[in-house]
């Protein structure tokens, strides 16, 4: 049947292209889950675990700006291993919980950073690291620079230090653990 | 490719055409991460442009401010005190091993060798202390001045430097048997990414890649600048032109580093490390070139009397040694991309400046 000619009965059903379905199968389970009190009662017994598992397993994006990307290198390398706190690096936006800025974002590239940004699936928190994502940094009178990532995309943890040591981004990934441990969220209801 | 891809170190995007598998035309594209610095030069004063030169190339900073003050001492007319001079080429040279390990690093997890990243990063600790101990700064050092150094070395820098220079030479005997018992790693270098000696010096190539092409072209013998002429090593060329001549060619290139790291800290003299700088520059041009870990680096000031330059124009190796990408690509398979591109050592920031 064509969509956009009100509810199907239950007769139609069998005659449903897959698309239709799965918009209508939405639409129940989102009656059922979403608005229910059933859906609140899920999340109240799943809230804690996800919340857990999400803070333990940060993915930032695998994305290098500048000199603070050679940091965000040094930091999951042997000496400051990142990876004890869940830190992945992974090369897709797709897969990434984190956008992590290493740089001043320039006019041309800010499209693009914008698009990464859209592109990866929510939950999803911004870290502006080194001065240069937080504002300009030595670059601030620059013709070419955006000063400051938070002109375009929402940034949830700064990293200040130019450029910021592999200790400083550790400590901006436990305040990032904290700040998803202190605003939890049911899945379904957002509550 | 690019500019958000694993294989790009930095912002830039690689467009590839290709017949199946195989590449038949390529065009790097750059400017992601135009700054202009060039222009912000022109409106800060010759101390303030330390730090904006330290930000050109984020792997070798050093190098770039050393160029910056060698520049500016020409268009001065200053002579630089002779322990100040050995202080930067031993701080050079620290820097140098530094950076080509952070090549070797990122191109060892590019060709499936994860474990030599892990080797080379926790290497590139030792060096990045020693220079941490030397200015206080992990990555922008902001050391050189206009006129010597900003301070003396530390205490025991001179132990602590030929400390590092054995365990660094043990190290890449290591390195050795990693990489080049790796099967894949050697079949992934050898005979990829072949770039032709005329082609090389005709498409003004410099750096480890032209020597890999078989000149031996080294700004530090052919025109030798602060104490090089005093110190003796070797500049390395390999006749293969390959991928893995280019690695061969880093990795010979550290040892020679950790030579001169050891002459350089034993030959130190007493005395002055920095002079007074005049404020003003005078009317009139400075040029400095300097042998970069990435090829030949040359900056080019114009003063006009005032405490601001007039014009500063930076040239970066990188940017035109990427420019042979097309003729080093075509005819090889998609997957080789990131081999010949990485054994470049792209660093954008001074590219595109």
């Amino acid at each position: 049947m064509k969509s956009g000619e009100g509810e199907p009965s239950v007769g139609q059903v069998m005659v449903f292209r897959s698309k239709d379905f799965l918009k209508w199968a939405d639409g129940v389970m989102e009656g059922i889950l979403k608005k229910s009190p059933i859906g609140g009662g899920i999340d109240f017994l799943t809230k804690d675990f996800f919340n857990w598992a999400t803070r333990n397993s940060i993915y930032p994006l695998h994305f290098g700006i500048m000199c603070c990307a050679l940091e965000m290198a040094v930091a999951s390398a042997p000496r400051f291993d990142a990876q004890r706190f869940g830190v992945i690096y992974r090369s897709t936006p797709r897969q990434c919980d984190v956008l992590l800025v290493t740089g001043p974002v320039t006019k041309k590239f800010q499209p693009g950073v914008r698009r990464l940004y859209d592109q990866m699936p929510g939950p999803k928190w911004v870290i502006a690291m080194g001065e240069c994502a937080i504002s300009g940094g030595p670059f601030y009178d620059s013709y070419s620079v955006v000063p400051g990532v938070d002109q375009f995309i929402p940034v949830d943890i700064y990293i200040p230090g130019c450029p910021a040591r592999p200790e400083a981004l550790i400590d901006g990934f436990i305040k990032l653990q904290k700040l998803i441990k202190d605003n939890k969220r049911g899945l379904l209801t957002g509550k | 490719m690019g500019p958000q891809h694993p294989m790009t170190h930095g912002l830039w995007n690689l467009r590839i055409k290709v017949d199946g598998e195989t590449i038949v035309d390529a065009e790097p594209e750059m400017g992601y991460l135009h700054r202009g610095i060039e222009k912000l030069c022109e409106n800060r004063t010759y101390t303030q442009i330390i730090p904006l030169a330290d930000r050109l190339c984020y792997g070798s900073s050093l190098t770039w401010s050393h160029l910056y003050c060698l520049t500016v001492e020409d268009l001065m007319g200053l002579e630089v005190p002779e322990r100040a001079e050995y202080i930067r080429v031993a701080a050079i040279e620290m820097q140098r091993i530094a950076s080509h390990l952070m090549w070797l690093a990122a191109y060892a997890a590019d060709l499936g060798t994860l474990a030599g990243f892990i080797y080379t990063m926790r290497d590139r600790e030792v060096f990045i202390d020693l220079l941490q101990a030397l200015s206080g700064s992990r990555l922008t050092y902001n050391f050189p001045r206009i006129g010597g150094v900003a301070h003396d070395v530390p205490p025991n820098f001179e132990r602590d430097s030929l400390r590092a220079c054995t365990y660094m030479e043990k190290k890449l005997d290591e390195y050795d048997q990693l990489f080049e018992g790796s099967k894949v790693f050697m079949m992934r270098n050898e005979g990829v990414g072949i770039l032709k000696k005329e082609l090389a010096m005709n498409l003004g190539v410099t750096g480890p890649p032209l020597r890999a092409s078989g000149v031996n072209y080294d700004l530090r013998k052919d025109q030798p600048y602060s104490v090089y002429p005093e110190l003796d090593f070797q500049a390395i060329s390999m006749p293969d032109a390959d991928c893995y001549a280019r690695y061969k060619v880093r990795m010979d290139e550290m040892r020679e580093s950790c030579k001169i790291i050891r002459q350089a800290v034993q030959k130190m003299p007493k005395g002055k490390w920095r002079i007074v700088a005049p404020r003003n520059g005078p009317v009139g041009t400075g040029i400095g070139r300097v042998e970069d870990p990435r090829g030949e680096g040359m900056m080019y000031v114009v003063g006009n009397g005032t405490p601001k330059p007039y014009r500063l124009k930076i040239r970066s190796p990188i940017f035109v040694t990427v420019s042979a990408a097309k003729q080093m690509l075509v005819g090889y398979k998609v997957a080789d991309v990131v081999a010949i591109m990485g054994g470049l050592d792209m660093c954008i920031g001074e590219a595109d400046r």
